[in-house]
C-alpha cells in the first residue's frame, strides 16, 4: 500500500491530575505517514511539544503490538478507534484521511480515574483477579500435564476467553461503564476447563462481589462491549458467566460444607 | 572480584537433585520472618513472587507497568519447550539439553542448561495445571510444533499468544498471593538504586511514577527479573518501557555484568518503513513451520511483485544452505543469511531490506482455514502493521533486535556477585550461551522463577538471622536515596534543546550499525568514541518539560536512556575484547569460508564477567572458564 501524508487537528483531552477539571486542547500534527501508526503519530506531536518547552500529552502504551493491554484511548468516540479488532497501537494512520479532525480522550469510568491526561488508573481490575480469578495450583503441586485430557473444543473456547487483554475498552464504551465482558471472559475460561471445577462457583461469587465493591455499573445487554473488543471476547462468555452466578446463588454452600458435592 | 560458579559436584543428571538436598531449609514457622523484593513481574518475577509467597515468605513486587499482567513476556508468541517426548520422536532431557548448549555455540554454562532442560516437563504440568489454554489435539491431549533449532516437535504454545497464557498463568498466581495478602504490589513504581549494606544487597530504592516520591524499601535478598536491554538498539522487539536500568544500577553497586555482547538478532520482524519508527514487531518463529522464505535469484527482479517471480527465479535460500533445517535454521544463523542477501542487492521492499516469507505452498497444502487456526492472530497483527494481506501477498520480513543473552552475572544459585543480589530470566546470563534458540526464553523465565529461586533463595535466607531486615535509617539506604533524588533534578535541570528520543534514536542507529548484527574493530572503535560524545551532549543538551513529582513520562525515559548511554559502551567494548565469532556474536574478521561464526575455544571458551570500577575508567574484564563436559565442544552445522 503507497504511503499517503496527512495534515490533522488533534483534540485531545488535557488534565494535569485526578483533581484537576481537564479541557481539550488543539494541535496540528503535519506531515504524518499513513504508515505510522496511531501512537506514532502521537510520539510526532509529543516531540514537537518538547521541542515548543511545553509538556507531551501523556498516555500510557507500552508493547506497541497490541497484546500487553496497555494502550487506550477513546479516538473520535469509540475506544481503541474506528477499526474493529484493533488496540489503539495497532490503529495506523492510514485509517485516517488528509484533513480530518481527531478527538481524542482517555477511557471515561468512574471505576478508572484520570492520573493525567489520557492515563488512567485501572487498579480495579486487579483487584477483580485478586478476588478470585485463577485457579488454586501452589508451585510444585501439579499432576502431569497429559492426565488430564481436555476436549479441544473446550480448549479452543477457553482460550477464545482467555484472549482478553485486560485494556479496560469494554468499559469505557459501556453507556453503563460495566466491566462484566471482562469479569466473564475470565470466569468463563476457567470454568470451561476441567482444573477450574473445584473453584467454579466461589470464584463468580468472590469475583462479582469485588466488581460490585468498585463502582462500576451492571451490564443490561447494550452489547457496545463486545463491538469495541480489540481481542473479539464475545457476550457468550457473559450468558455462561450468568448462568454460573445464578448457580451459585442457589447451589453454593460455604466451602467447609461443599466437599463432597454441590 | 572472584567468579565462583558453585556447581554441585557429580554427574550432571544428578547434581540438581543432589544439591537441592544438600541446601538449607527455612523452617516454615520462621519464613514469615524474611522479607523478600522482586523487581519485575513478568514470567521469571511474576511466577517467582508467587512461589516464595506459597512457601510463606513476605515478598514485595515491583513493577514499571500499571499492571504486573503486562510485562513484556506476554508478547512472545510461538511457544514454550519441553522435553516431554510426548509425541514419540526421539526427545529427552538430555537432548533438549543438547540442543540448547549447542544452539548456544558452546558459551554457556552444562551445569545450567541440564537443570533447565530437567524443570522443563514441571513447567507444562505447572501451567496447565493453573488452566493454561495451550493448544490440543482431538483427543484431548497436548499438541506440539516444531521451532529452530531442533529436529523434534517439542514446542508447546496457545495459538500465536503463548507468551501472553503463561503470564496470565503466572499473574493469576501472583493475584491470588496478592488477594491472600502474602505479596505487597507496587505497581508504577520503577527500581532506582540497589541498597548495598557491608557488600551485602539489603534493598532498593523505587521512584513512585505516579507521585515522583523516591523511597527505599529494605528486605532480606533482592530478585531481579527486570528482563533484556535490548533496547539499547531503539528499534526493538521489545516494548517501550523495556529498559537496563534496574541491571545496570546494580553492576553499578559491584555486580558483575557477563557477556553484554551477546545480542539476539531476530530474523523474523517486520521491516522498518521509515524515521518516525518506534519500534519492530516481531513475526513468531512458528511461522517458519509452514512459511517459506526467500528472494529473488536476480536483483533486477526484485521491484517485481513476488507472484510475478516464477519459481525457477526464486532462491529458497535457507532450504539452499540448510537442507536438513531448512527454513528452521536457528535465529543467528537466520539472520545473517537474511543480511547475506540484502547486501548482496537481493533484497526487497521499498528499502531493500526485507526477505519473503511465503505461505502460499501451505495454504495450498493444508487449505486457508488451517493456516487460519494456526497462525490467524499473527497474520491479522501483520495486516494491521503493513496494510498487506498476507493470505495473499507474501509476508516481508527482516532481522531486529529481539532478545539479549548476556546480563547479570550468576553462579549455579542464580546469585550475582553481591551476595542477597539474584537475578532470573532474561535479566541473567546463565543458560543461553551466545545465541538463544526458540522457545526457550518462556521456559527459562518459568524455570527460574518456579523452581530454582524457591529452592536458592531460601538456601540463602536460611543463613541469614530470621527478623534482622535492616531499617531505611541506615546511612546506605539515605545515601541511595540521596544519589536517586540527585540523579533526576541533574536530568531536569539540563534544559537543553534535544529531546530524550532523539537521543535514543541516536544511539541506536550507532548500536545497529556497528554493534548489531555483523562487528568488525574499526567499526566497534568508532562506536566506542561515538558513544562517549553523544553521552557528553546528552548531559549538556537534554531536554524535559515538567517536574519530578508527577507523572514525567519524558523523565522516565531520560532515566533508562542515560544507563543505554553506559551499556552501549560496555557492549562494544565485551564485542571487541571477545576475537571470535560465536552464535549472535559475529566478528566479521571470524569467519569461514562459506561465511559462517568461526569459533575461538582456545582462548574464548569462556564468560567475560565485566567489573565496574568508577565512572569514566576502564571496567575489569574477568573470565570465568566453561568446561563442556557432556556435549563436546564442536563446528555448529545445520546442513
Amino acid at each position: 500500500m503507497s504511503e499517503q501524508i496527512l495534515n490533522l487537528t488533534l483534540q485531545v483531552w488535557r488534565q494535569k491530575d485526578a483533581q484537576d477539571k481537564g479541557r481539550f486542547e488543539t494541535y496540528q500534527a503535519n506531515n504524518i505517514s499513513t504508515e505510522m501508526s496511531f501512537l506514532e503519530m502521537l510520539d510526532v506531536v509529543n516531540e514537537d511539544l518538547i521541542h515548543k518547552g511545553l509538556e507531551p500529552i501523556t498516555m500510557d502504551h507500552d508493547c506497541r503490538e497490541g497484546i500487553c493491554g496497555t494502550c487506550g484511548m477513546v479516538i473520535n468516540g469509540r475506544p481503541h478507534g474506528p477499526r474493529e479488532r484493533t488496540t489503539t497501537c495497532q490503529l495506523h494512520m492510514r485509517s485516517f484521511k488528509d484533513g480530518d479532525t481527531i478527538t481524542i480522550e482517555p477511557f471515561r469510568a468512574r471505576a478508572f480515574p484520570v492520573i493525567k491526561d489520557l492515563m488512567v488508573d485501572r487498579s480495579a481490575f486487579e483487584r477483580i483477579i485478586a478476588a478470585g480469578g485463577y485457579i488454586s495450583a501452589p508451585t510444585g503441586s501439579a499432576q502431569d500435564a497429559n492426565a488430564l485430557p481436555i476436549p479441544k473444543t473446550c480448549a479452543d473456547l477457553a482460550m477464545d476467553a482467555a484472549a482478553c487483554i485486560g485494556c479496560g475498552a469494554c468499559v469505557a464504551a459501556c453507556p453503563n461503564a460495566s466491566a462484566m465482558l471482562f469479569l466473564s471472559a475470565k470466569v468463563s475460561q476457567l470454568g470451561l476447563l476441567p482444573q477450574g471445577q473445584p473453584e467454579r462457583l466461589t470464584r463468580v461469587r468472590d469475583m462479582i462481589a469485588q466488581l460490585d465493591a468498585e463502582h462500576f455499573g451492571t451490564c443490561t445487554n447494550f452489547a457496545e462491549c463486545e463491538a469495541v473488543c480489540p481481542k473479539s471476547v464475545k457476550l457468550e462468555h457473559i450468558a455462561r458467566m450468568n448462568r454460573d452466578f445464578f448457580k451459585s446463588g442457589i447451589l453454593h454452600r460455604p466451602p467447609h460444607t461443599s466437599a463432597g458435592g454441590v | 572480584m572472584e567468579l565462583k560458579s558453585n556447581i554441585p559436584d557429580g554427574q550432571i543428571d544428578k547434581k540438581w537433585d543432589k544439591h537441592k538436598f544438600d541446601m538449607r531449609l527455612v523452617n516454615p514457622a520462621n519464613k514469615r520472618k524474611y522479607k523478600v523484593i522482586v523487581v519485575g513481574s513478568g514470567l521469571a518475577g511474576a511466577s517467582a513472587a508467587a512461589s516464595m509467597a506459597e512457601l510463606g515468605y513476605r515478598v514485595e513486587c515491583f513493577c514499571y507497568q500499571d499492571s504486573p499482567r503486562r510485562a513484556h513476556s506476554i508478547a512472545a508468541q510461538g511457544g514454550v519447550n519441553a522435553a516431554k517426548n510426548y509425541h514419540n520422536d526421539g526427545d529427552s532431557i538430555f537432548r533438549l539439553f543438547y540442543d540448547t548448549v549447542k544452539g548456544g555455540d558452546f558459551r554457556a554454562r552444562e551445569a545450567n542448561v541440564y537443570r533447565l532442560a530437567q524443570v522443563s516437563n514441571d513447567i507444562i504440568d505447572q501451567c496447565v495445571a493453573q488452566g493454561v489454554p495451550f493448544a490440543r489435539e482431538y483427543g484431548g491431549l497436548l499438541d506440539n510444533r516444531s521451532f529452530g533449532g531442533a529436529q523434534v516437535s517439542r514446542t508447546f504454545y496457545a495459538r500465536g499468544q503463548t507468551g501472553q497464557q503463561l503470564l496470565l498463568g503466572a499473574y493469576q498466581a501472583l493475584a491470588r498471593q496478592v488477594g491472600l495478602g502474602t505479596v505487597k504490589m507496587y505497581p508504577r513504581h520503577e527500581m532506582q538504586e540497589l541498597i548495598v549494606i557491608d557488600g551485602v544487597a539489603k534493598g532498593i530504592v523505587v521512584r513512585d511514577m505516579v507521585t515522583g516520591e523516591i523511597t527505599a524499601q529494605m528486605a532480606d535478598a533482592i530478585l531481579l527479573a527486570t528482563g533484556g536491554y535490548g533496547n539499547v538498539m531503539y528499534l526493538a522487539t521489545y516494548a517501550k518501557g523495556c529498559n537496563g536500568t534496574a541491571a545496570w544500577r546494580a553492576y553499578k553497586k559491584g555486580a558483575a555484568f557477563a557477556n553484554p555482547c551477546f545480542t539476539q538478532i531476530h530474523p523474523t520482524c517486520i521491516p522498518v518503513t521509515g524515521d518516525h519508527q518506534s519500534k519492530l514487531t516481531l513475526m513468531s518463529e512458528s511461522l517458519r513451520n509452514d512459511g517459506r522464505i526467500w528472494v529473488p535469484l536476480q536483483k533486477d527482479d526484485c521491484k517485481k511483485a513476488p507472484g510475478d517471480i516464477p519459481e525457477s527465479d526464486r532462491d529458497y535460500y535457507l532450504e539452499r544452505k540448510y537442507p536438513s533445517f531448512g527454513n528452521l535454521a536457528p535465529r543467528d544463523i537466520s539472520s545473517r543469511a537474511a543480511k547475506q542477501v540484502c547486501d548482496d542487492g537481493r533484497g526487497v521492499g521499498s528499502t531493500g531490506l526485507g526477505v519473503y516469507l511465503d505461505f502460499a505452498d501451505a495454504i495450498n497444502r493444508l487449505g486457508a482455514s488451517k493456516v487460519d487456526e494456526k497462525y490467524g492472530n499473527l497474520f491479522e497483527m501483520y495486516e494491521r502493521i503493513t496494510g498487506e494481506d498476507p493470505y495473499k501477498v507474501p509476508m516481508r520480513i527482516f532481522p531486529a533486535t529481539h532478545y539479549t543473552m548476556g546480563g547479570l552475572w550468576v553462579d549455579y544459585n542464580l546469585m550475582s556477585t553481591i551476595p542477597g543480589l539474584f537475578v532470573l530470566g532474561e535479566a541473567n546470563f546463565s543458560d543461553h550461551g551466545a545465541n538463544r534458540l526458540g522457545a526457550s526464553a518462556l521456559m527459562q523465565g518459568l524455570a527460574d522463577g518456579y523452581f530454582v529461586a524457591p529452592y536458592t533463595v531460601g538456601n540463602y535466607l536460611a543463613g541469614i538471622k530470621p527478623n534482622s531486615t535492616p531499617s531505611t535509617d541506615t546511612h546506605e539506604a539515605k545515601d541511595a536515596v540521596r544519589t536517586a533524588n540527585d540523579r533526576i533534578s541533574q536530568l531536569l535541570g539540563i534544559n537543553g534543546k534535544e529531546t530524550p528520543t532523539e537521543f535514543h534514536r541516536n544511539l541506536g542507529k550507532i548500536m545497529w550499525e556497528y554493534c548489531g548484527m555483523a562487528r568488525n574493530e574499526a567499526g566497534l572503535k568508532k562506536a566506542l568514541s561515538l558513544i562517549p560524545e553523544l553521552r557528553a551532549r546528552f548531559w549538556e543538551n537534554l531536554r524535559i518539560p515538567g517536574t519530578g513529582s508527577e507523572v514525567n513520562q519524558s523523565l522516565e525515559m531520560a532515566g533508562r536512556i542515560s544507563d543505554f548511554l553506559e551499556l552501549s559502551e560496555l557492549m562494544c567494548l565485551d564485542a571487541l575484547e571477545r576475537r571470535e565469532s560465536c552464535g549472535g556474536h559475529f566478528r566479521e574478521e571470524w569467519q569461514t569460508d562459506e561465511g559462517e561464526a568461526q569459533r575461538d575455544d582456545t582462548n574464548f571458551c569462556h564468560v567475560a564477567a565485566w567489573e565496574f570500577t568508577g565512572l569514566g575508567n576502564r571496567p575489569n574484564r574477568h573470565v570465568e572458564p566453561l568446561h563442556f563436559e557432556n556435549v563436546h565442544l564442536a563446528t555448529r552445522s545445520y546442513k
